[in-house]
């Protein structure tokens, strides 16, 4: 227990920092260099090329590549990187290289400042045996654990005796729970585990897994520890993560719901214990799993800054990233940090580029063309992206993490709808209205929270809940009625003329639109009684139009005035209210005129006699290969296959006399796609 | 420039009672229109619809560019005659790919589309408007041609259709046919005569004889495909310019041509701002009098019709009874003449024609807004020379280059209505108000002169006068011309372009004044010799 810090402590102020990661916390790192004076510098890879973190940073340098493996894996590269710019130290932000002890050992020997732990205690936690070593040398309690290297029946069934059922299989070298699986059944326990160590072998490149009871509701809270060269460890209370899917953390928040005085101060002191028999130095959180009956368990350690760091400092009101910064400089945490204070309750979400649906989440890419926020106290929005952002397939699809800090969870809970709802985001699907319902949920309002949330409240219900089928109606007639302002405005004629003008009035304007998962046919007449709207032929009541402008559409429902901002990207229209806005796309009228010709269907061009016919039904040919000659005005013209194909059908034969239109041949084509008339 | 006042009571009894009965009037023409919408009725409509076809205004409606302005024409024709309200066919003025054009659909809920004479005069009064105004013609063609039981009204002047189309086409306006079914015997010379045609796969039938026709001319044995289908004639004649999967594939081919057109309209264009009158159109229906006897104050009219009710008055202290001035409506500049006393004097009609004779020189379209009973009779002003000063008038009115637009407020009677530019004057377009009344003189002077002239003859005859027979007589006369004076009856009868509402006047000027513009405008510069 005594953590003793072995390196002399010597002063080395940072000048430059190079951030080795993307993104929002690139973004947030520099943000906290230039508030410190330091100079920073980007490592960008080819994708990210135009994003804001790199044209932000000072100074930026190209990795190449596209993967993380080509690009901000390459520690050799960011290394290059550094030195080429004179950067002092790296900030290796989360994720890519900020747990790899190997890149800040590389750190250290190129002699520039590493902005994290030692080495030896990434190291060291790395492993998550080796933590669970740990964790046992310095009494912090842990869910009992077994390695399994032998994976025979005997071998498991002691298992199941010792630990009890139901077992959790884990990966050692894993995170974000990938490789791990719960067995509740004796009998699916090898399959678990086989799966476990293919998964774990793909993911880290290290395939041991171990076997621990597994906890049911138990809720993730974590311990937010800080350490600095001259002996101070401190923790900076408490997040609570347990609204995960598929073991991402979505919704954090601190200080959890779950924690009394004296069970905090048990779980912190459990943390600085770890972080002193480690030798810790800078910014870490200790994971525990919280039992509903208050017992807590030592999951892992991590030796980085944490993407859910806001909420501790909205609830503390420091600067984890100065805090880091002046750690690897050898300064010592400041009083501020040495005696935190918890103030107020602080909830942070994490908006993905992921459509919900009821076949689940997928991932969405797409520009971001919009991205903007009410101004609002106590909100905070450390996005990575910016209008004009390209969001791809090869990194993370969180967009942005939104913050909201207020004296008391339902106010936070409360502002933080507020926000998402009234969020601008234009161009790329998303999450928003999934943690709209999150946060509107009267279960996560009672601080019932624990890992199984989204597995007792599906994704779909809960975006279901958020969205209003009434609003979103409106919407729709908002839509078209911004569309109608569009095309009077556009025209050449008549233009001051009223709106869709009939003397002899039979039919309203019809519009349909189509939104990512339904279409809405919407009438409207604008006459002089006003507006008469219908959504899918019902007709809404008690609706005025008070402004209909391409941009903007003012409805008056009952005696409530509901504005609506309209903005077209291509074929898309992004409506927005209040509460409720939707990307809509104006379906054409008329048909495209594509020829619907059977495919590979073949047809005289002209009327003539077959000269002769030059394959059988089942031939293979290949395109261009001669199928009949037709001899027409004392001239023969060859019918050639447009692309390769079979011989599906022969409608004529050789003398046969054909008018111009005929079906001589059907082709199959050879992909299925052959369409094509002579 | 100045802007017009409105003194208008809208707490007078004479407003309110004109206001109701006027609603009352659009109220029962709403139910004519539904009744020209419903076509052949409801088991045709639902025929047609059945088969995957749409009806004319359907059609229209998906040929139109999404939320322009479409004026339908005539659409009262043949009411209370022996055939359907709009006589099946639905002729108008619409914008198609930004350009406007008459369009001309048939309804073939109605007797398979077949053409009576009131549905022939009105296609053919939709021909001169396309001819007049420079305006392209859209054939929406489903019709078995001529309703042979009545082809004596029919056969001869319809020839005039086909004719019409090669003119236009010869004065550089193009034509488009897209048949949707039938188009047979005469009416395959629709498609045949048009620039562009497009036929609509499996349901255009064109030609000249169908398979019984065939078999009895010359014992060929054809069917309707091979005689006159769709895809025949896309491939194998060149009827169709076009082969259309289905009929909004055909309105979608339709608006393409419209598009590839590269139409320019000749006139000069709106130049002036287009701002709404300062005064509540909806008071229109207040000032439009019930009883005609009753005077429609004409400036209270004008500053609900012009643009920020700006009008500027030419000779306001001469010939008070017309009201003339400049202003524009929809930013086209015009001329007024209209009406404010419905007598015409000297004075009023040596005004007007100098009047149109400025227009004329400055190429500035007239709208004239009829409320007239005719030129002043009687000795005092037979001497002045009121025939010489109406001839005047009624010269300059025939002879004029401008466009001329007629909307009838009120009455429409005698030579006034030659010389307020009555239909016989070949306006561009007439329209008229329900509560408008269109005949020689008014039903109960036309009764009384007869009354006068038939004691008259009785005295002469050295008979007595049977007050009794007389009574019932003028009774008779006055019912049946008040009947015949009516605005509905005239329109049946395409005396006018529709009976709007007044509200939609400045709107419906509007759409008529950009039309007129499609060609050129330009007055004339020399008249016939005006009697002096």
């Amino acid at each position: 227990m005594s953590a003793r810090v072995s390196t002399p402590i010597s002063q080395k102020p940072i000048r430059k920092l190079l951030v080795a990661n993307r993104g929002e916390i690139a973004r947030r790192v520099m943000r906290t260099c230039r508030a410190m004076g330091i100079s920073t510098v980007a490592v960008f890879s080819d994708p990210d090329r135009g994003e804001p973190f790199a044209s932000e940073a000072d100074e930026a340098v190209a990795l190449g590549g596209a993967t993380p493996a080509e690009s901000y894996l390459r520690a050799d590269a960011i290394v290059a990187a550094a030195r080429a710019t004179g950067a002092d130290a790296i900030h290796p932000g989360y994720g890519f290289l900020s747990e790899d002890a190997r890149f800040a050992r590389a750190c250290e020997e190129a002699g520039i400042t590493f902005v994290g732990p030692p080495a030896d205690a990434i190291a060291a936690m790395g492993s998550k045996l080796e933590a669970k070593r740990v964790a046992l040398r310095c009494d912090v309690p842990q869910l009992a654990t077994r390695e399994l290297r032998d994976a025979s029946a005997a071998a498991l069934d002691a298992a199941v005796r010792d630990l009890g059922l139901p077992l959790l299989v884990k990966a050692s070298a894993g995170g974000g729970g990938r490789g791990m699986r719960i067995v509740r059944a004796r009998e699916d326990l090898a399959e678990a585990l086989a799966a476990a160590r293919r998964e774990a072998a793909g993911a880290f490149g290290d395939d041991t897994v171990f076997l621990e009871p597994y906890v049911e509701a138990p809720r993730h809270v974590e311990i937010q520890i800080f350490a600095d060269a001259h002996g101070n460890v401190v923790h900076l209370f408490e997040r609570e993560c347990s609204i995960q899917r598929r073991y991402q953390k979505i919704v954090e928040e601190s200080p959890s719901t779950a924690l009394d005085d004296g069970l905090r101060a048990r779980m912190g002191e459990a943390a600085v214990r770890l972080a002193r028999e480690i030798g810790y130095r800078g910014a870490g959180t200790v994971e525990f799993l919280l039992a509903p009956d208050g017992r807590f368990f030592f999951l892992e350690v991590n030796t980085r800054l944490q993407v859910e760091h806001p909420v501790t400092e909205c609830v503390t009101g420091l600067d984890l990233v100065r805090l880091q910064i002046e750690v690897a400089e050898g300064r010592a945490l400041p009083a501020a940090a040495l005696v935190p204070r918890q103030g107020g309750h602080a909830i942070e979400v994490r908006l993905y580029a992921e459509v919900t649906s009821e076949e689940g989440l997928r991932p969405a890419t797409g520009t971001v063309h919009r991205l903007s926020f009410d101004e609002q106290p106590g909100l905070r929005v450390d996005a990575g992206v910016a209008e004009g952002s390209v969001v791809g397939v090869h990194y993370d699809p969180m967009l942005a993490k939104v913050i909201a800090h207020a004296p008391t969870r339902a106010e936070a809970a409360r502002a933080l709808a507020r926000a998402l709802r009234r969020m601008r985001l234009h161009g790329i699907g998303n999450n928003r209205d999934l943690l709209v319902g999150i946060l509107e949920h009267e279960e996560f309002l009672a601080g019932a929270t624990d890992t199984h949330f989204l597995d007792r409240h599906p994704p779909a219900s809960l975006a279901a809940r958020a969205r209003d089928d009434a609003a979103q109606r409106l919407l729709a007639v908002a839509a078209a009625l911004a569309g109608q302002a569009e095309r009077r405005a556009a025209t050449r004629v008549l233009r001051t003329i009223p709106s869709g003008f009939r003397n002899v009035s039979s039919a309203p304007m019809r519009v349909e639109l189509a939104s990512d998962d339904r279409t809405y046919a919407v009438a409207y007449r604008l006459g002089r009684s006003g507006l008469e709207a219908e959504v899918d032929g019902e007709r809404l009541s008690d609706v005025v139009l008070h402004e209909a402008s391409p941009a903007a559409v003012v409805l008056q429902v009952g005696a409530v005035v509901r504005r609506f901002a309209i903005e077209r990207r291509g074929e898309q229209l992004y409506v927005d209210s209040v509460d409720a806005r939707a990307a809509l796309r104006e379906l054409p009228r008329h048909p495209s005129g594509e020829i619907e010709l059977a495919p590979g269907a073949l047809v005289a061009p002209m009327p003539g006699i077959v000269l002769r016919v030059a394959v059988a039904v089942g031939d293979t040919v290949a395109a261009k290969d001669e199928l009949l000659v037709l001899e027409a005005m004392k001239m023969e013209h060859r019918i050639t296959a447009p692309v390769a194909g079979t011989v599906a059908t022969v409608h004529v034969g050789a003398g046969d006399s054909v008018a111009a239109g005929t079906l001589l041949i059907v082709l199959s084509a050879e992909n299925g796609s052959g369409e094509s008339d002579v | 420039m100045a802007i017009l006042p409105t003194r208008v009571d809208r707490t007078a009894d004479v407003f309110r009672e004109n206001r109701e009965g006027m609603l009352a009037k659009l109220a029962e023409l709403d139910q004519q229109i539904a009744l020209a919408c419903a076509g052949g009725g409801a088991k045709y409509l639902k025929r047609h619809h059945d088969r995957g076809k749409l009806l004319p205004r359907e059609r229209i409606e998906l040929l139109l560019d999404q939320d322009a302005p479409f004026l339908e024409l005539s659409p009262l024709a043949a009411t209370g005659t022996d055939y359907v309200v709009g006589a099946s066919v639905v002729t108008g003025i619409g914008v198609v790919s930004d350009v406007e054009c008459v369009l001309i659909a048939h309804d073939p809920t109605v007797r398979g589309g077949a053409t009576n004479p009131y549905g022939l005069k009105k296609a053919l009064r939709a021909m001169d408007i396309a001819r007049e105004n420079r305006l392209p013609l859209i054939n929406l063609v489903e019709s078995g041609g001529a309703d042979l039981p009545r082809q004596s009204e029919i056969f001869v002047p319809g020839g005039a259709t086909f004719r019409n189309l090669t003119q236009l086409s010869a004065l550089g306006i193009p034509t488009i046919a897209l048949v949707f079914g039938n188009a047979t015997a005469g009416g395959a010379y629709l498609p045949g005569l048009c620039d562009y045609t497009v036929l609509v796969k499996g349901q255009a039938k064109v030609f000249l004889g169908g398979p019984p026709l065939v078999k009895m001319a010359t014992g060929e044995i054809a069917d309707d495909e091979e005689l006159g289908g769709a895809e025949m004639h896309a491939r194998v004649s060149g009827v169709a310019d076009h082969l259309a999967l289905d009929e909004r594939d055909c309105l979608r081919i339709g608006r393409e041509i419209v598009a590839r057109l590269h139409w320019r309209k000749r006139g000069p264009g709106p130049s002036a701002r287009a701002d709404e009158p300062l005064h509540d159109v909806e008071d229109l229906l207040g000032l439009a009098s019930l009883d005609l006897r009753q005077p429609i104050d004409a400036r209270e009219v004008i500053a609900r019709l012009v643009d920020g009710s700006r009008f500027d008055e030419f000779k306001p202290l001469y010939g008070a009874n017309l009201v003339t001035g400049w202003a524009s409506i929809h930013g086209f500049p015009v001329g007024i003449l209209a009406n404010n006393v419905g007598i015409l004097f000297s004075e009023e009609a040596e005004k007007a024609t100098q009047f149109i004779q400025l227009a004329n020189q400055s190429d500035v379209p007239l709208v004239f807004l009829q409320n007239t009973t005719g030129y002043m009779v009687g000795k005092a002003y037979e001497q002045r020379g009121i025939i010489k000063d109406g001839s005047k008038m009624i010269n300059a009115v025939s002879n004029s280059g401008v466009p001329h637009l007629t909307l009838v407020m009120g009455s429409s009677y005698g030579a006034g209505n030659y010389g307020m530019c009555g239909r016989a004057y070949d306006p561009r377009f007439l329209f008229t108000w329900p509560n408008s009344k269109t005949a020689v003189m008014g039903p109960q002077q036309l009764a009384g002169v007869l009354s006068i002239v038939a004691r008259q003859a009785a005295e002469a005859a050295g008979q007595t006068v049977d007050e009794d027979k007389d009574a019932a007589l003028r009774k008779i006369v006055e019912d049946q011309i008040e009947r015949e004076s009516l605005a509905p009856f005239n329109s049946a009868r395409l005396y006018d372009d529709g009976i709007i509402d007044p509200r939609d006047s400045r709107t419906v000027l509007g759409i008529a004044l950009s039309a007129c513009h499609s060609a050129e405008v330009r007055g004339t510069r020399g008249f016939g010799v005006f009697r002096m």
